[in-house]
This record gives C-alpha cells, sequence and structure tokens, in this order.
C-alpha cells in the first residue's frame, strides 16, 4: 500500500491503496464518491469518465500513480446543486432512463463543449462515440448536447 | 379497500417514522404483471398493500412496490395519484416499498406491466385521500362538504375565501372514519392536470448529478467487497484450485469455494431448477483487490456436460428440427399443409436469430449482510424484491419476515434482473463472513454468465389466391426454450409447457388466412436462457413481418397496403388498432414518396400484451455495402399515455435496443461456453449508429391499456430487414446482419 494525495473536486484527499489501483476504484471504494460508475473495465463503455485538469479520461484505465498534481473532476464535482448548463440540459431534454452511464455521458459531453462550443452532430457522435447507453437514450443525448451549447452563447 | 388499516399501519408505522401526525391511506393494489387495467374484485375487502402519507409539512409520501429500472414507473404512479388527490406535484415524494411480506405481497415488475396495472387503484387512492381531507375541512369550517373545493394542495372555502393546506388538515383527517372508494368519486378526465402531460421524471434530477444510488453504490459499515470465479462452461465443474498467490495479493481477506445450487425444493416431492453457477469467492477489502485475487488463481474446471456444444452443433440440430415430427401443434386450422404441398406458387423462407446477452450498464451485484442471529438483509438492483426476499429465506432456510431486501435504483435489466442468481450468489459469500459483503460481477463474468434471449428458427411457407390474399401460411418454430432451464422435471414432460414461452397457442396470426399451422420443436441446450426485452415477440415479429413483405413481392403489392387488406377481419378490435398504428408510421414517415437510390424504406407493426405499434424505417445502402439507417417512424397505441414523455423514451429505447441485434449484437457458443466476454466483441449500439427517431401517439385512448417498455423492440428488426430489401433487392433472413451479403449486392 501507499500514500496517494489526490486533488478531488477542489479539495486535497489522501489515500492508502495499492500502486496501480485504476482511479475508478480508488474513488468509488476509498473515497466514497460512488457518481462515477463501473461499467467495463476496459475503457470500452465510458461509465467511468471522469476529467483530469477537464480532459476526459477513462478512470478505469488510469492507475492512480499516474494522476500525481492533475485536478480531477467527477460528476459529484460538476456543480454544486445540478447547476451546470450540460446538467441543466440533460434535466430539460429528461435523457436519463436508468441513469447508470449519465455520470459518464455528462462527463465527456462537457469535456467535448469545452474543445468545441458548436459542435455538428457529427462532432457530438464522434466525441461521444466511447460512451454506451443501454437504454440507448442517443438523440436525447445529442439535443441535450445542442441545447447546453446554444444555452452557453445566448 | 381499506382505509387506515390497524394492522398494515403499524407495521407501516415501524418502518416510517414520522413526527406528528399523519394521514395514511392504504390501499390495495394487484399484482402488476396479473391485472388487468388494476380492476381487482372485491377491492373493499382486500388488505391494504400501500401506502401514501400526508404529513403536516405538506410533504405526499407514495410507497410504490414497483421497483425503478429507467422505466419511469415512480413518476407515473406519483402522476395517478397526485392529479386525484389534487396535490401540489412538487410536495411528492416516491420511495420504495419496504419488503413486509405481511403486507407487500406483489413487489416485483415484469411483462410491461407497471402503469396500466396501477392505474384504478392509484386514482382511486388519491380520490380517497381527497376526499378525507375535503371532511376534515367542512368539518373544521362547519360547512357543507359541497362548498369545499381541493386544488394543488389545498382545500378552498370560496364562498368565506377561507383555505386550508393539506398538512393544516392531516390531525382532523387522520381521525375520521375511513372512505369508502364508492364515497370518493374520480375525476372527470377532462379536468386531469397531470394524466397525460410530458411531465418531468422525479428521478431525473439524481441521475444528472452522481446521487442516485445503485446496486453497486451501496456502503455499509464493515463491508466488504467480492468476486466470485466461475466456471466458464455452463454445468461445468471446479476440479481444483490453488490460490496461494491471490492470498499474498494486499487487501485480499479470505478465498474460498461457493457450491452451485442446481435445483430448489418447492414442494414435498418437486423441485424447479435454478442456476447458480457456483465458484471460487474472493473477498478483499476492496473490488480491485478482489478482482486481482481472482486473477491470481489457478485454476482447473471440467467442461462439464456441454463441453461439445457449439453454434455450430446448434445451427445443424435447429435444421433437424426444423423439419420432422414437432413436439406441439400449437394451431392447425383448415388444411394449410396439404394446400401448401399442392400450391403452385408456394413462398418459403427461413429465419434464423441467435442467442442475446442483456448487458446493462450495471452489472450484476448485490450487497448481502447475514447477522449473527440469522436475520439477513439484502440491498440490491432487483426487478423482483419479493421474490429475492421468499428465494434468499428458503435457501438460508428462515422465515421470509427475516429477510429485509432493499430495492436500489436498476441500472438496467431488460429481464435480467428477474433472476435472483446474482443475489443467491451473493448470500452465500456473506454467510461466510458475518459483515456485508457486496458481491460485484465483471462486464466478463455478467457477459458469460447472463440469461440469454433464446436462440430461435423460424421455417415457413405460404401461398397467395388469385386475389393476392394468403391461401396458406404455415410454419416451424424451433427454440431453446426458457422453460427447460428452470422448471421441474416433471412439468418439463408437458411439450405444450416447454413451449409455453416460445410460441403462442392461441390464433394469434395477424393477417387473415383460412389455413394456418404452427407448430414447435425445441433444441435442449447447456446455455441459460430466460425473458429478454419482449421475449420471443423479439424474434416471432421477424418471421411474421419479414414474411409479410415477401408475400407482398410475390403479389405484386406494395407492403403498406397488403397489410391493412389482409388484417383479420375476425379479430375486428386489434385489426383496427393494427390499421391505426401502420396508417399513422405510414402517414408520419411519407410512406410511398420516392427516394434516391440506394435508399429504401421498409414496414413493420406487431404488438407486446395490449400495445401496438407500427415502425417505418428509412435506411441507405452505400456503395460498398455500408448500411446506414437514417430514421425511424413509430407509432404507437397503448390507450392512454399516462407520461406521453416517458412513452416516447421507452419506445426509443426500445427501438435502439432492437437494433443491436440487427447490427452487431450476437452470442456464439464454443464448449459449451460464451465466446464473447466485453463490449468489444458483444457490440452493442453506440450512438454513431443511433437513427433519429420519432415517436407519435395514436390520440384517444380513454386509459393506459398495455406497458410501452417491451413493445418497441419486436417491429424494429422486420421493419430494417424489409427497408433493406427496398434499397437492394436482397433479402436479410439471419440476424445480425453479415455485412458480406450488402456489400455482395452493393457490388452486384
Amino acid at each position: 500500500m501507499a500514500l496517494f494525495t489526490l486533488i478531488v473536486n477542489g479539495e486535497r484527499r489522501t489515500t492508502d491503496v495499492q500502486p496501480g489501483t485504476p482511479l475508478l476504484w480508488v474513488l468509488r471504494d476509498a473515497l466514497g464518491l460512488t457518481g462515477t460508475k463501473f461499467g467495463c473495465g476496459m475503457g470500452l463503455c465510458g461509465a467511468c469518465t471522469v476529467h483530469l485538469d477537464g480532459e476526459a479520461v477513462r478512470s478505469c484505465q488510469t492507475p492512480v500513480e499516474t494522476v500525481g498534481r492533475k485536478r480531477i473532476t467527477t460528476i459529484e464535482g460538476l456543480s454544486p446543486n445540478r447547476s451546470h448548463p450540460v446538467q441543466r440540459a440533460w434535466i430539460a431534454e429528461q435523457v436519463p432512463q436508468c441513469g447508470y452511464c449519465q455520470s459518464g455521458q455528462i462527463m465527456q459531453a462537457v469535456s467535448l463543449l469545452a474543445k468545441n462550443p458548436h459542435p455538428t452532430r457529427e462532432e457530438i457522435n464522434q466525441a461521444m462515440a466511447g460512451n454506451i447507453c443501454r437504454c440507448a437514450t442517443y438523440q436525447r443525448i445529442r439535443r441535450a448536447i445542442e441545447r447546453a451549447a446554444e444555452e452557453t452563447t445566448s | 379497500m381499506t382505509t387506515q388499516n390497524e394492522i398494515g399501519r403499524r407495521d407501516f408505522l415501524k418502518s416510517g417514522a414520522f413526527g406528528g401526525a399523519a394521514l395514511v391511506v392504504g390501499f390495495y393494489l394487484p399484482a402488476c404483471s396479473r391485472a388487468k387495467n388494476g380492476h381487482a374484485p372485491g377491492l373493499e375487502t382486500l388488505k391494504a398493500n400501500a401506502w401514501i402519507t400526508i404529513t403536516q409539512d405538506d410533504r405526499i409520501t407514495l410507497l410504490t412496490e414497483i421497483p425503478e429500472l429507467g422505466q419511469g414507473t415512480r413518476t407515473a404512479d406519483a402522476m395517478m395519484l397526485a392529479d386525484e388527490l389534487e396535490a401540489d406535484w412538487s410536495t411528492i415524494r416516491v420511495e420504495q416499498a419496504p419488503t413486509i411480506p405481511a403486507v407487500y405481497k406483489h413487489l416485483g415488475t415484469g411483462g410491461s406491466g407497471g402503469t396500466a396495472g396501477t392505474w384504478m387503484p392509484m386514482r382511486q387512492a388519491g380520490a380517497q385521500a381527497r376526499e378525507m381531507l375535503l371532511r376534515a375541512a367542512a368539518q373544521q369550517w362547519k360547512v357543507s362538504i359541497n362548498e369545499c373545493r381541493a386544488y394543488n394542495g389545498t382545500v378552498i372555502h370560496a364562498l368565506s375565501g377561507r383555505q386550508f393546506r393539506y398538512g393544516e388538515l392531516v390531525e382532523t383527517a387522520s381521525k375520521l372514519p375511513p372512505v369508502k372508494p364508492d364515497e370518493a368519486p374520480l375525476k372527470d378526465p377532462k379536468s386531469f392536470r397531470l394524466i397525460g402531460k410530458p411531465v418531468p421524471r422525479v428521478d431525473v434530477p439524481s441521475k444528472v448529478d452522481g446521487s442516485a444510488g445503485f446496486g453497486i453504490d451501496v456502503r455499509a459499515p464493515e463491508m466488504l467487497f467480492a468476486v466470485i470465479a466461475r466456471c466458464p462452461h455452463f454445468g461445468g465443474t471446479l476440479v481444483a484450485f490453488d490460490d496461494r498467490k491471490a492470498k499474498a495479493v494486499p487487501g485480499v481477506r479470505r478465498i474460498f469455494r461457493v457450491p452451485p445450487i442446481g435445483s430448489m425444493p418447492v414442494a414435498p416431492g418437486v423441485a424447479r431448477n435454478i442456476r447458480v453457477a457456483g465458484g471460487i469467492a474472493v473477498v478483499a477489502d476492496s473490488t480491485w483487490a478482489a478482482i486481482q485475487g481472482r486473477n491470481a488463481l489457478k485454476i482447473t474446471w471440467s467442461k462439464g456436460p456441454g463441453a461439445l456444444e457449439s453454434t455450430q452443433s446448434m445451427r445443424a440440430l435447429f435444421q433437424q428440427r426444423a423439419e420432422g415430427p414437432p413436439s406441439v401443434v400449437a394451431v392447425d386450422r383448415g388444411n394449410a399443409l396439404r394446400i401448401l404441398a399442392q400450391g403452385s406458387k408456394r413462398i418459403e423462407a427461413e429465419y434464423e436469430l441467435p442467442f442475446q446477452a442483456h448487458a446493462t450498464m450495471e452489472p450484476m451485484n448485490s450487497t448481502v449482510h447475514v447477522r449473527r442471529d440469522g436475520s439477513i438483509e439484502v440491498w440490491s438492483p432487483t426487478q423482483i424484491p419479493a421474490i429475492t426476499q421468499s428465494e434468499i429465506a428458503a435457501l438460508a432456510g428462515v422465515p421470509a419476515e427475516r429477510v429485509t431486501v432493499h430495492t436500489t435504483f436498476s441500472g438496467g435489466s431488460f429481464g435480467r434482473r428477474y433472476q435472483w442468481d446474482y443475489e443467491a450468489e451473493a448470500w452465500q459469500v456473506a454467510k461466510e463472513m458475518k459483515v456485508p459483503v457486496q458481491v460485484l460481477w465483471t462486464r466478463e463474468d455478467d457477459m458469460q454468465h447472463d440469461f440469454y434471449r433464446q436462440y430461435f428458427l423460424y421455417r415457413l411457407a405460404g401461398t397467395l389466391d388469385e386475389h393476392g390474399q394468403i391461401a396458406a401460411w404455415a410454419w416451424r418454430a424451433v427454440s431453446t426454450p426458457i422453460r427447460s432451464v428452470f422448471d421441474s422435471p416433471e412439468s418439463l414432460k408437458d411439450p405444450k409447457h416447454v413451449a409455453s414461452q416460445e410460441i403462442s397457442f392461441s390464433d394469434s396470426l395477424p393477417y387473415h388466412t383460412l389455413n394456418y399451422r404452427l407448430d414447435y420443436a425445441p433444441v435442449e441446450s447447456v446455455v441459460p436462457r430466460a425473458w429478454w426485452r419482449s421475449v420471443s415477440a423479439s424474434a416471432e415479429a421477424f418471421a411474421i413481418e419479414c414474411f409479410m413483405d415477401e408475400l407482398a413481392h410475390a403479389a405484386g403489392v406494395d407492403p403498406y397496403p397488403f397489410r391493412m387488406m389482409n388484417l383479420r377481419a375476425d379479430h375486428p378490435e386489434t385489426s383496427e388498432k393494427r390499421r391505426g398504428v401502420l396508417q399513422l408510421a405510414a402517414e408520419k414517415s411519407g410512406w410511398g414518396q420516392s427516394l434516391p437510390a440506394g435508399h429504401g424504406r421498409g414496414i413493420a407493426c406487431y404488438h407486446f400484451g395490449d400495445t401496438y405499434v407500427a415502425q417505418v424505417a428509412e435506411v441507405a445502402v452505400g456503395k460498398g455495402g455500408n448500411l446506414h439507417i437514417n430514421r425511424i417512424v413509430a407509432a404507437v397505441d397503448c390507450g392512454l399515455p399516462v407520461n406521453p414523455n416517458s412513452v416516447k423514451a421507452l419506445i426509443e429505447g426500445g427501438i435502439n435496443f432492437a437494433l443491436t441485434p440487427v447490427l452487431s449484437g450476437e452470442i456464439t457458443i464454443k464448449d459449451g461456453a460464451v465466446e464473447q466476454s466485453n463490449f468489444n466483441d458483444y457490440q452493442v449500439l453506440r450512438i454513431t449508429d443511433a437513427p433519429e427517431i420519432k415517436v407519435h401517439i395514436v390520440p384517444g385512448g380513454q386509459q393506459p391499456n398495455g406497458g410501452v417498455g417491451e413493445s418497441g423492440v419486436p417491429p424494429l428488426a422486420p421493419a430494417v430487414a424489409n427497408a433493406v430489401f427496398a434499397a437492394t433487392g436482397v433479402r436479410l433472413r439471419r440476424l445480425p446482419i453479415d455485412p458480406r451479403i450488402l456489400m455482395k449486392a452493393a457490388s452486384a
């Protein structure tokens, strides 16, 4: 075991875990942040998506020791009250059904819009292609991203 | 219906602590998957099994029996209740009912039964609670109840301009004698304020900020984490294992064997099969340590009875069973076989659909605490808490009252969580540890130990008369039956019972023919099968609706009017509904309008329960044979849509769910084991292939007739296959689509 100090949602958190442990399990099992979900363990589904310095990464493929000083943002840290434009758009378009994948979908969408505030449909599809939703809420995800993009401009 | 049922109320109040006075109205909910429109005989004599509680702070809490799997049931139930209660929508909370067997009989959902089953009971309960509050207000004001009106969480006395909030009436109302159902009239549907409106779902906010609690999110004091190494070969057994390296993995606490559970006594001399694989449990301080520990195990498995089973061997068996004598003749009307033997214009086709996985995004998991006193607590993302409770109690040999099941949100189910194998396993592990243990399935575990959608093969033959109508239709259905996975050897001696989840025994072909035959033959397999979103309808719709397209082509008639002209006259009600959805889908999709070369439209129509759905698919097949599904237009008749937003969402989801088996999804078998292991080789639909979907609801419904969770699935595959035929002239008769067929068609 080894001590790691991580910056999670703006707070310094020290945790004693085995080197090599994926960030996903550090967040969920050691730090109690269960909003980030386990889906495949192979970086194939996107349910575990979090941000490192604003960049979307698959936390199941991110060994804890590779995080270093990078700022980690999870769904819990996106906004204190669901006020992030992407969260508001998700509610307005009534995207979730079972909801399990949606933390990862939202984190991926936020990182897309940070880089590309006005993505085309095709750019949305390409950016979100790594995030599976088995309830298949895809067209609402597209609409919600477009709505968030509009809202950010206006 | 009972009000303030005393026995039930005591039980209930133990489980929910309310400060101050509360108005508790108990009512009866019939078993959701069995009831038709919620009408139950002798409603007033039945013991209450659901409760609304109104507290002095104006909060209204509904305890619902139906787990939320993503289908929106919490919202629909609350809407029906709140509308009749004239409640302020913002004060309504919905909670999952606890498992108290003496009170809640039917905790669970299945067969898309939720909303249609709760329609009348929810409304009646709301109306009764409203009546009690009106009486309380009239009593306090000393006025006639006819002068009082309930509106948005208040009772108003217009003549004097006075009003009470509901919370202010709770104390008086709770002391009044019960209100009988016939004393509490239901609202005129014209004055519904919530029912029929696209009300935002109550669970959505918690699903955009990570706070919604799923099974995998359960955390209990002293909780440990576990995974199980299971034999990859179905029915195979553990020969030996070496856990020295695994024990050395930091954080691993214990490693032990858990036995398979093959059958369970259900009555004296009668056993039912269940499927718990057994294996080696690795219990650790964290999920990751448990997974690492499992990776370090050295295990020798025997392949067991399915060692020689493969998809290839099964295909050969299916071909054999498609010929020769059937096990059951379900319907044989007229002289179908004779006419087909004589007929000159005989059309034949064979359709094949392989195993499919549920692959819910939240893999199977359950957290169980077996206490030293023998009581058991289960936290689970289940679809069937009441069954989980009774089955775990039976396994543990304790009365059901000693088992408490906490139902969490479920990260998708699609029928998978109608099984309780994953909870039985968690119990097996937890009873050795005496602290709470969460047993998690990795994606690989989930993909390889599912209860798969059956493998189906259909062989059809039909012939047309000189008017282009169907003179005869005969088909053989072959499948790996669900019943033989679970049921007792005694009941499996009856071939009709074996076939009962595979085909319909009623004369239910939607189209008219005087000569009709359906028969069935099973293929046994070691692969576990069970209910998968829309069950056999997901396959039979493909056979029926593709074959209709083939018949239409043979008749030289456009497939849309061909369906309309062949709808059964002797089933006027269902034919009317099919006509309605076909027409709406055709209209909204621009059926008949010209399309560019390489594009095509296909139409299909099917039902699930009492819900009817037609779909038009619009596809493009490129020069290289790449298929693009541009658009799906769906029309649905589910009666009155309680929440049209949820209805549309579920139909959209059903359509996309059905695209996976069409485009890429296939579970194949080798050595009696599943060859796929994760989303790299069982490829589910991604956003890049998700078409634009437009859902239209047939207006005019007076009450919810059927569920919608499953009904979006069946028409999709035939609509797409028929569209591909329109675009290319190539018939797709096996799913998933073989891209080589389209490449060949494009180059021809």
